[in-house]
Order: C-alpha cells, then structure tokens, then sequence
C-alpha cells in the first residue's frame, strides 16, 4: 500500500517539484537582477564616508578654484584675440565662478550629477 | 641643504635619449622611477598570475584584492558597462598608487609631485572621455551640456556654465593629486629639518628637543601613507566619474 502510494506520488509529485522548483529560480533570478541593477547603476548616492574631512575640504576647494581659472583664462584669451577687453574677462570669470560653485554643489552630493537617464 | 624643502623634488638629468632639433630628450630621475614603477606593477602582477592555483597564493591574492577593489569602484560609478574600461582604470590607479607609494621612501623622487605628470594623466582620462563619447554617441555626446526641464531663455547660459565646468575637470583633477604629494613631502622634510636646526643650534638640549619635531614626523608619516593611497583611489574614481559620461551621457 505504501508502494502504491509512493508510486503514485512519484508519478505525480515530480512535475509539481520541477515547476515550483523552476518558479523559485526564477523568482531569485529576477530578484537577483533587479540587485544586480541596482548595484550597477549606482545612482544612488555615492558614498564618501571612506575619504578624510580634509581630503574632501581640499578636493572641493579645488574645484571652485579650477572653475574660476578656466573662466578667467578663456576670458583672457577672448580679450587678447578678439581685442574686447575688458569685457571678456569679466563675462567669463562670472561664468567660471558660476561653474566652480556648479562643480563643488556636483562634488559635494547637493545637485545630481548630470547622467538624468535610466 | 637640510633646510630646503624643495630640494627633493629637483629632476636630474641622467642621460640623453634623442634628440629633437635643438632640444635634448633626457632621460631624468622622474623618468626613472616612472619606469621602476611600471616594471614594479608588471612584476607583482605577472608573479601574481603565473601560479593561478583554485586556492590563491599569497601573491596572487593580493592581486585579486587589488582587482575587486578597483572593479567594484568601476562597476559603482560607471556601471557594467564602464567595465571595458577596467584596464585603463586600473592601469591609471596602479600606476598613480605605487608612484605615490615609491615617494615615501625616504631619499627617493616623487614623480606625482610635479604637476605635469598628474596633469598629463589628467588630460589622458579628458581626451578619453572627449573621443570616446564622440565615437560612441556622435552628436549627440553634446547632450551632455543640456540639463532636461531647463527653461529655453536660460538655457545658453546653463550651457555656458556646463561647458566651463567640464573644461574645468582636469584641472582640479590634477592639481589635486598633485598639491596633496607636493605638499605633504614639504611639511615631512620642514619637520625633519627641525631636528637639524634644534641640534646644531642648541647642542645636546636640542637634541633632546628634537624628539617632539620626530614624533610628529612619525605622525605625519602615517598621515602620509593614508593620503598616498587616497590620492590614488581618488584619482581612479573620479577617472570612473568622467567617464560615466562618455559612456551614458545625459539626454
């Protein structure tokens, strides 16, 4: 009797088995790639505990220094070659003082960074 | 000579290479300890792959803490797709960390204290982004200087803005990496002349006061090395960062 109903079971539980079976799989597979996703997109935000206070305190200050000198050497550069000093000079050194904060606000986390996709 | 800071990062022409109109190619100190670096890495990484045993030799499993470690920051920042540029990344990061790492023994060079070579691995990762981003997405690459949801009548100066700011990259890119060696080599090497004014100045009592001066060099030593290695790993991410750009510019 027993034999019979292990027959019986044997004969209808193994494709029961298989198609949980295969559910599962394929439940962790999806969850595994929505993980997967999320790790590799990184949009989240991105983690600068690791780096030493001055560390960050110097990369920022470097960044609104490099942005005010690239703006105050293109308006040099206008102002020589197209003879329109000081006007040059002063647009762009706003603009680059404008992109030096832009830069450090990207730096620090404050704004996004600019990739808006996915 | 003990009390000039800037001493220790004079190049010294070793020996000419070519010559190129009326200019000499010399091979100088910077250049030798380029190429010591690169046979270093080579070294480590080749004698680190050569057993490839299931259950990983010393060696070879401090190459591959060194792999994950830059192939998780590249797959964080710049995605899974950003791991084809994985070579180049971990070419920039070893390099730069073993540099760094050379400079800390006492009487050698520090190659990444002159702003030429950081600014010439600077503008290496620049053009990269730059010609790579245009290949791949054409002009669209542009889009990159467009924020979405901006209104149109301040959109020439957003883009302005944008463009100054991206110009700007290498810069702070450099400098970076470049003032943080520069500067700690100068502080160890004031400190470390301290000892020599305290002692031939004042004799026996200022050798003895000279332990405060070497106390703090041993702090800054450590203080060093931290920074050294955080230089590098800075420079590698934000080499991850530009070319997250390249690579999926915003549209």
């Amino acid at each position: 009797m027993s034999d019979g109903t292990r027959g019986t079971s044997d004969r209808n539980e193994p494709p029961d088995d298989e198609a949980a079976l295969s559910a599962r799989l394929q439940r962790l597979g999806t969850r595994l790639a929505q993980a997967n996703r999320q790790s590799e997109n990184g949009s989240g935000p991105r983690s600068t505990a690791g780096t030493s206070a001055i560390a960050r305190g110097f990369r920022l200050s470097t960044e609104l220094v490099a942005g005010v000198l690239v703006g105050a050497v293109i308006g040099w550069l206008l102002d020589r070659w197209l003879g329109i000093s000081p006007w040059g000079l002063i647009v762009f050194l706003l603009l680059g003082f404008a992109a030096g904060v832009l830069n450090v606000m990207r730096a620090a986390g404050i704004v996004r960074e600019r990739n808006l996709n996915d | 000579m003990a009390v000039d800071p800037i001493h220790q990062f004079k190049i010294i022409d070793l020996f000419p290479v070519a010559k190129i109109g009326n200019t000499e190619i010399m091979f100088t100190n910077s250049a030798a300890y380029m190429l010591a670096a690169v046979l270093g890495v080579t070294i480590f990484l080749v004698g680190a792959t050569a057993g490839r045993g299931l259950v990983p030799s010393r060696l070879q499993s401090a190459a591959e803490v060194v792999y994950e470690f830059v192939a998780t920051t590249v797959r964080s920042t710049a995605g899974a797709e950003g791991m084809r540029f994985f070579p180049f990344v971990f070419t920039i990061f070893m390099f730069v960390l073993t540099l760094n790492m050379i400079g800390l023994i006492p009487y050698s060079f520090t190659v990444t204290s002159h702003i030429i070579i950081t600014a010439a691995l600077a503008l290496t990762v620049f053009f990269t982004v730059l010609i790579y981003g245009l290949i791949r997405h054409g002009f669209h690459f542009f889009n990159l200087f467009v924020p979405k949801g901006v209104p149109i009548y301040i959109l020439p100066l957003i883009v302005a803005i944008e463009i100054l700011s991206f110009v700007s990259r290498p810069i702070s890119h450099s400098v970076r990496l470049f003032a943080n060696m520069l500067a700690g080599h100068i502080t160890l090497q004031v400190f470390a002349s301290f000892i020599i004014l305290l002692g031939t100045g004042l004799g026996v009592l200022g050798w003895i006061g000279g332990v405060l001066p070497f106390a703090m060099i041993v702090i800054l030593f450590a203080l060093e090395t931290l920074v050294a290695f955080l230089q590098a790993y800075v420079f590698a991410i934000l080499t991850c960062i530009y070319l997250n750009d390249a690579i999926h510019p915003g549209h």
